[in-house]
Parts: structure tokens; sequence; C-alpha cells
């Protein structure tokens, strides 16, 4: 960006950075490099701010503010690396390890381990998230022992890509879970099997079937899948696919997310519809 | 909004029936839908939606519970995916969403502390042997006649056994500066002649005469700030709002009173609820908004239906409608109950509420007073904060800051509870002590250990500060706060550590589970002092842990429940009153 388009301009960890108006404070710290941890944002949806674990330290501000969702004023001083923004990364990533199962999701334990978290310090009466796992059809399953609650899922499901509203959060507190109506099935739900959802999860709670098969018997190895990107065949839009594949096989489809007709969203067809390559 | 998908399960007559009832009639409540925004990362596509609370209450009381075809005649009435029903409907304590196998009222029982002192767990037990449901539950707002119920009805309304069976007993004796409570017990609150005939409506009239500037210049300079916990200055939240152009503006009671260990604002509305809807009116004018709403907690049927019948009457003789005591100005007052869940008290959780949303806390900024209810400036204050404006109009600032201190005017509602012969509302001048109120209240001040100053959210203080001034100014230079108002205090025969463990289960229950260091923050403070063992010191790594926890859920929190939600335990700590080896 050209100086003149710039609209303000914050101070990151004694950096002067221009941004252009609307920017997040993420943005800023993106564009010079500093490297935030996120977990309920995407590129591709409405921030929802759930997870806290990108706060960092604004001057004048009381508590410390998410990086993803606060929008850059000019003359902010912000810190991103100082103790109190240490310490609350630390505690959220060591809260969701003590919760949950983050076995499959590489990003955050790579943070967790950088931030020094240590879930261990917890008793081992502590509650933990305890679900059976949710295999209802051939498409994608649900494990919610992984489930961090970032709410991509649902606005995935819902408002800022596919419009179904199939699933929201249910419950309260500890308690609350990602859920359709009473829990019923996904096939008896508003469900279309987009797998939108499947594509926004950052720890594996939901996972396509063949993933979820071929680890179940130990054949799940990405560093030997190769991923290539066509075009979809079934309709005129043009959404991009990469379809990955394991042993000559299709394991799973996923989009681009700076592809501007799909965002990284895909429609049943071109999600799971590989059948007949 | 595409084609709702529901389940093929079918509403009952009754269900159909209830339902249809409670949501009003198309385009009843003009509102007006917000531009896509960021709120919390949802979109506001507002139609009809926030008669998704009214319209379960009515399921919830024909059925008990929302059943699978209830749940898809209020989805397909309203047009809400049934999804996001199940998850509004699941998030509140009054509603359950499993078939409770029964077909009588429900009893709820307080256990937080003034009534488990008051032996509400041998209630419980009793009223289950005598063959109720019982759900034991959080405070329930009626400390002063501990322990508390409210009975949750099936075929019969929602009631408090206590309502019929206790009278009435304000004013206590030897309360000479009572302002805020000058009606209760003396004015009828179900006549607005009666009103009018102490005083009532005269302060809108001269408010009316004044004009919004002026009533705001007045509110502003007798110093007010709102009584709900945040003390912020009310005349800069007015003028802030009255300053966005145009007519679609709100403004809010909050009465969602549920902080444990208070009941003024109950009081207030049971006993003089038109007092309430003449300070939101005056609001309303002042700042340029047509529309008004109660959010009142649903564990208050009393209040409620006075307040209905208030705003009725009201309504009658013009002093709610198109034309305000004759002013040519429009304002009138919507009621939405609550359904049992503490944070709705939070001012944003409240729009999610009112709006048939999921109470989950906003971002903030932006702040209501520019992005509020239905995305518009909002002004939200708790019903004490309100009924002040009318000394101060009809009297003036001046009068108004005769009594209290330069920088906490006027009086303050304290709610008692706990450890005292003579518990109640107390209107006493800030600038009271502690003590001076603990030994009105009946206090026996050497057997004193400790008092819980402003509920579950306040903080503990022990018997050397009972010389403490109540005001804003001396409770924050001592690091406490006055909260609602609520003080607990508690005696040498109360077991503390199952007082402060209640008190870190409470939050436990009541975050919304929205952000992670206070949904997990408050289980795992929880789990912590659940070890606690009487006699035996605390560790030092669990002490560490528990500092760790407070510190990110005061840091990193979306809202003031989980900024708050250790600072009890943290100052019981401080104290030494847990966790010490004596």
């Amino acid at each position: 960006m050209t100086s003149t388009e710039a609209a303000v301009t914050i101070r990151i960890d004694d950096t002067d950075v221009a941004l252009s108006a609307g920017s997040s404070i993420l943005d800023g710290c993106r564009s010079v490099g500093v490297d935030t941890p996120t977990i309920c944002y995407a590129d591709n949806l409405t921030p929802v701010n759930a997870c806290r674990v990108c706060v960092v330290e604004l001057e004048g501000s009381r508590t410390l503010v998410p990086a993803c969702s606060r929008p850059a004023e000019d003359g902010m001083v912000i810190r991103t690396d100082s103790e109190r923004v240490r310490h609350s990364r630390r505690m959220v990533l060591e809260f969701l390890a003590s919760s949950v199962d983050l076995g499959q999701a590489d990003e955050l334990t790579a943070w967790a381990e950088h931030y020094g978290a240590d879930p261990g310090r917890y008793g081992a009466d502590r509650a933990v998230v305890s679900e059976p796992v949710r295999v209802q059809d051939n498409l994608y399953i649900r494990d919610y022992d992984r489930c961090v609650l970032c709410y991509k899922c649902v606005e995935a499901c819902g408002e800022d890509a596919q419009q179904s509203f199939a699933i929201a959060v249910s419950g309260r507190g500890f308690d609350a879970r990602i859920s359709t109506e009473f829990d019923v099935e996904l096939p008896e739900s508003a469900c279309v099997y987009c797998g939108n959802c499947v594509a926004v999860c950052p720890t594996n709670a939901l996972q396509f079937r063949t993933e979820f098969d071929l680890r179940a018997v130990g054949e799940w190895r990405p560093e030997d899948q190769t991923v290539t990107r066509t075009v979809c065949s079934y309709c005129g839009v043009g959404c991009n696919l990469e379809l990955h594949v394991q042993d000559d096989h299709i394991v799973a489809c996923t989009s681009p997310h700076d592809h501007d007709v799909t965002w990284g969203n895909l429609c049943i067809k071109g999600r799971f519809g590989w059948g007949y390559v | 909004m595409v084609d709702l998908h529901l389940t093929a399960d079918v509403a009952s007559p009754g269900e159909r029936a209830a339902v249809d009832a409670a949501i009003g009639p198309d385009g009843a409540v003009v509102v007006h839908e917000s531009e896509r925004s960021i709120v919390a990362g949802r979109t506001r596509r507002q139609s009809r939606r926030h008669w998704l609370l009214p319209a379960l209450h009515a399921l919830q009381a024909e059925a008990g519970w929302i059943s699978p075809g209830g749940l898809n005649h209020v989805a397909d009435r309203l047009q809400i995916p049934p999804a996001e029903v199940f998850g509004v409907a699941s998030f509140y304590g009054l509603f359950r969403t499993d078939d409770p196998g029964h077909t009588g009222s429900v009893t709820h029982v307080c256990v937080d502390p003034a009534c488990e002192i008051a032996g509400a767990s041998d209630l419980a037990d009793e009223l289950e042997r005598a063959g109720s449901a019982v759900q034991r539950g959080p405070c329930l707002g009626q400390c002063e006649r501990a322990p508390a119920r409210f009975v949750q009805g099936r075929g019969e309304p929602d009631h408090v056994p206590a309502d019929d069976a206790v009278p009435f007993r304000l004013p206590r004796p030897g309360q000479p500066h009572r302002r805020l409570t000058a009606r209760l017990g003396v004015v009828d609150p179900t006549s607005l002649d009666s009103y009018r005939e102490h005083g009532g409506y005269g302060a809108l009239t001269t408010a009316i005469a004044m004009g919004p500037d002026a009533v705001i210049e007045a509110v502003t300079a007798a110093g007010l700030w709102g009584r709900g916990g945040a003390a912020f200055p009310t005349g800069v939240k007015w003028r802030a709002v009255a300053a966005q152009p145009g007519p679609d503006k709100h403004v809010v009671a909050n009465a969602d009173e549920s902080e444990p260990g208070t009941f003024k604002d109950r009081l207030l509305m049971e006993h003089d609820p038109f007092a309430l809807l003449e300070s939101l009116t005056i609001a309303g004018l002042a700042t340029g908004a047509e529309r008004g709403w109660i959010y009142i907690r649903g564990e208050y049927p009393l209040a409620t239906s006075r307040l209905r019948q208030a705003i009725d009457q009201a309504r009658a003789v013009g002093w709610l409608g198109a034309d305000v005591g004759a002013s040519g100005r429009s304002f009138d007052v919507e009621l939405r109950r609550g359904a049992g869940a503490y944070i709705c008290g939070e001012e944003t959780a409240l729009f999610n509420s009112i709006e048939g949303f999921r109470g989950e806390p906003r971002n903030k900024p932006p702040y209501p007073t520019t992005s509020g209810l239905f995305g518009r400036p909002t002004v939200v204050n708790n019903p004490e904060t309100l009924v002040n404006v009318l000394p101060i109009i009809s009297a003036g600032p001046a009068a108004y800051r005769s009594l209290g201190t330069d920088d906490s005017p006027g009086t303050k509602l304290f709610c008692l509870s706990g450890s005292l012969r003579r518990p109640g509302l107390y209107e006493v001048p800030f600038g009271t002590t502690l003590r001076a109120l603990l030994l009105a209240a009946g206090t026996e001040i050497d057997r004193l250990r400790a008092v819980l100053l402003g509920g579950a959210a306040g903080t503990f203080v022990g018997p050397e500060s009972l010389d403490l001034p109540l005001t804003l100014e001396d409770a924050r230079a001592a690091g406490a706060t006055l909260g609602s108002g609520a003080v607990m205090p508690f005696d040498d025969r109360v077991d503390l550590a199952a007082v402060v463990t209640r008190i870190a289960e409470f939050f436990r229950h009541e975050s919304c589970g929205q952000c992670v260091p206070c949904r997990v923050g408050t289980t795992r403070q929880h789990e912590v002092l659940l070890q606690l063992r009487p006699g035996r010191p605390l560790a030092d790594d669990r002490r560490q842990l528990l500092d760790d926890m407070a510190r990110v859920m005061l840091d990193a929190s979306i809202c003031g429940l989980g900024h708050t939600a250790a600072g009890a335990v943290r100052s019981a700590l401080d104290l030494g009153i847990i966790g010490e080896s004596t």
C-alpha cells in the first residue's frame, strides 16, 4: 500500500504501521510480520473473537483487546509480546489443552508449546469435554472431544457462507456444545453437506470420513499427499478445487481461500462428489 | 434466509395456542433492520425474532419443557432456524429441553450464601419429601426473606410463595433519609391515582417543561452515576445518546437483577412500579428515544405483573404513547422477561437476549451509546439509577446533593442479608459507614468475620474495614467495590470456605461459555476450591494457579462476568479467610 492510501497509523511494538481504514489490529500485526496466534479467526469469516488467544496490550485500555476484531484507530500503541500478553495467550492455550484433545491440532499445539502452556497442572479429576464421536453418514464425522468452541463451523454453516443454519451453539458455560436442534442426526437436520464447516475447523473435530477411516487404520499420511488444483466440473460457477491425493486416491477436497469465486467454500458436489474420478 | 428445514415433530394444540397468544401480531413492534455489522460476529437481520423469548416462555409454561414439536412451531412462526431456537432455549436456566417426566410446577430453591445460612438445603429436602419437583439454583433476589423459593408454574402462574405469606415490612424504622423508597409501603402500587396523589408524574411534567437539554444538564450536575456496579456517569451516557440523530433509539431499564444478595430493584418495582416507568419516560424524552424496554428477570413474577399493570394504566391516560403528557413526543415501553441467566444483566448480553439470540455479550467497542439494542444508540440504566432522576428533576441538583459526598451524591440502596437479625432494604446517604449499616441491620459485630460487598462479583472485606465510609471513592481507595449494593456479613458460625466455593460454583454455572478465559477459567477455579480442606493450607502451586487464572480472566475475558469472576475468591485469599492453616 502507498502512504496516500493509509488512513490510520498505529504503533506495534515500537514500529509505526500505516493501515487503510477498516483494518484490524491483526491486519497491522501481519503487515509487519508480527506472528499472532489465532483460533476463531479466519480470513473468510466474520471475526467472532471468542477464543481470545490473539489478545494484545493496548495502551490506555484496562484489559487486553482482541487483535482480530478490534479496528485499528489512529495513534493506537500496541504491545504484542508483553508479559501480560504472553500470560493470557499461554493460559488460553493451557485451558483448551486441559479441556479437549488437541492431538490433531498441530498449529495450536505448536503455539501452546511456544507460550509454555502446562495443562498437566490441573487435577486429574478436572472436567473435560467427553462426547461420543458422531459418525452419521459417509461424508464427515464430528468428534466434539476435540472442539474448542471457536464458532467457525456455525458461522460457515450460517451467515458467513452457506445460509443453512443447521448447527448452533447450545447449552451454556463449560457444557456449551455445537449442536443441531435436540442433537438430531445430521441427515435429519438442515445440513446440506457442503462441508464448509469441515474446511474451517481448526482442531479436526470435524473431519472428512475418508480421513477418519484412514486414521482408524493408521494410514492417514499427510506427508505422502499431493495437492492438485483444478476447476470443478459440475456447473458453470468455476469453483476451484484442491484435490488431496494419497496413494493415487483422492482423500480430501478443499478450496483455496484466496480464490474470488469460492473464498474457500464449496457445495456438496464439489466437496464430496469426486467418486467418478 | 433459506427455507427452514424442520423435523417431523408437531406441536400440540395447547402449545400452538400458547405460542400464538404470546407472539404479538405482525408488525406490533417497529424495529429497524441494522446494516450488516460486526457485532460478536453476527449480522442482525431483524424482523420478528425478538418474540423468541416470549414464545419460549409460553412453551415452557404450557408443556413444562421446550418440546421438539413446540420448537418447530416457534421456528416456523418466527422464521428462525430450529438449531438456533434450540441454542437459545438451552441457554436459559428456566427453560428445559428434555421432558421433565412430570406435569407439575417446579420449585426453585436458592442455595446461595444468605439462603444457605437460613436453611435452604433443609427446605429443599423437605419440599422434595413432600413430593415437589425441586431445582436448587442461584440467588432468586429474595435474600431479605431467606431461604427463598420461586415456583415456576405449570397449570398455575409463576409465583413466589413469600409474596403472599410475608407481610411487607418496609420501611424499617430508623431510616430518616428516604428518597427512593419514600413511597414504598405507602403508595398503592396497583393504582396510578394513588401514585399521582403521592407526587407521581410531577417530575415528568417538570421535565417536559424543562426540555431535554436541561434535564440532561440537571442529571449531570447532580453527579448521578449508575447503580448497577460499573458506576458510569448517567448524564454522560444520556448526553451521548441524545447527540445521536433521529428517534430510532432505545432506553432500557436493566431490571435483570441477579447479583447474589441483591433485591433492591425488585422491591422498587413491586411497590412503586410507576416510578420506574416515569423515570424511564424521562430518559426517553431527554435522549430523544421513542422506545423504552424493561428487561426484568424471570424470577420476579410480582414485579412483572405490577409493571404490566402500570404500563397499561399509564398508556390509557397518555403518560405513554404518541403524545406523552401532552408533550407532542412519542414514547412507549415494552416489557420482556428474562429466563434465568445472570449474564443477561450484562448490557450487551441483554440486547442479544431481547433480540432473540443467545445471551452472549458482545465485544466493546462499539459501545451501546452508538450501537446497542438492534444496533441502535441505546441508554441502559438500572432501575435504582433511573428512579434517582425523579428527585433530581423535582427538587433540583443542589437539593439532591444535600445528602452524600461530592463524588457520591445522594442516597444508596443497600441490600442487607446474611448473619444479621434485620435483613432488608436500607436507604442511607452515601458516606454512612459500614459499621453503622451493619449495626442498623442487627449484626453482632464482635462475632463478625467478613463482609461480602457487591455480591458474587464483589469483594470480601474484614472487620478492620468497618469504618469504611460507603462511597464510590472510599470503596475504590480500599480496593473494594459497592457493586450492586449487596452487603452480606458472615459471622463465626458460617463456613466461609463453603461460601467462597459456592461463589466460584455460581460463576461456573453462569458463564455463558463464549470466551475461553471465562468458560474454562470459572470451571477450573471452582475445581481448585473444591480441593480446599478445613485446617489445611492451600498449597503454593494451587495458589499460583488461582492467581494465574484470575489474571487471564481479568485481562482477556470478553465481559464483566469474566473480569469479576475471581475477585471475591482473591479477596478471600488475601484476607486469609480461606486457604490458611488456621
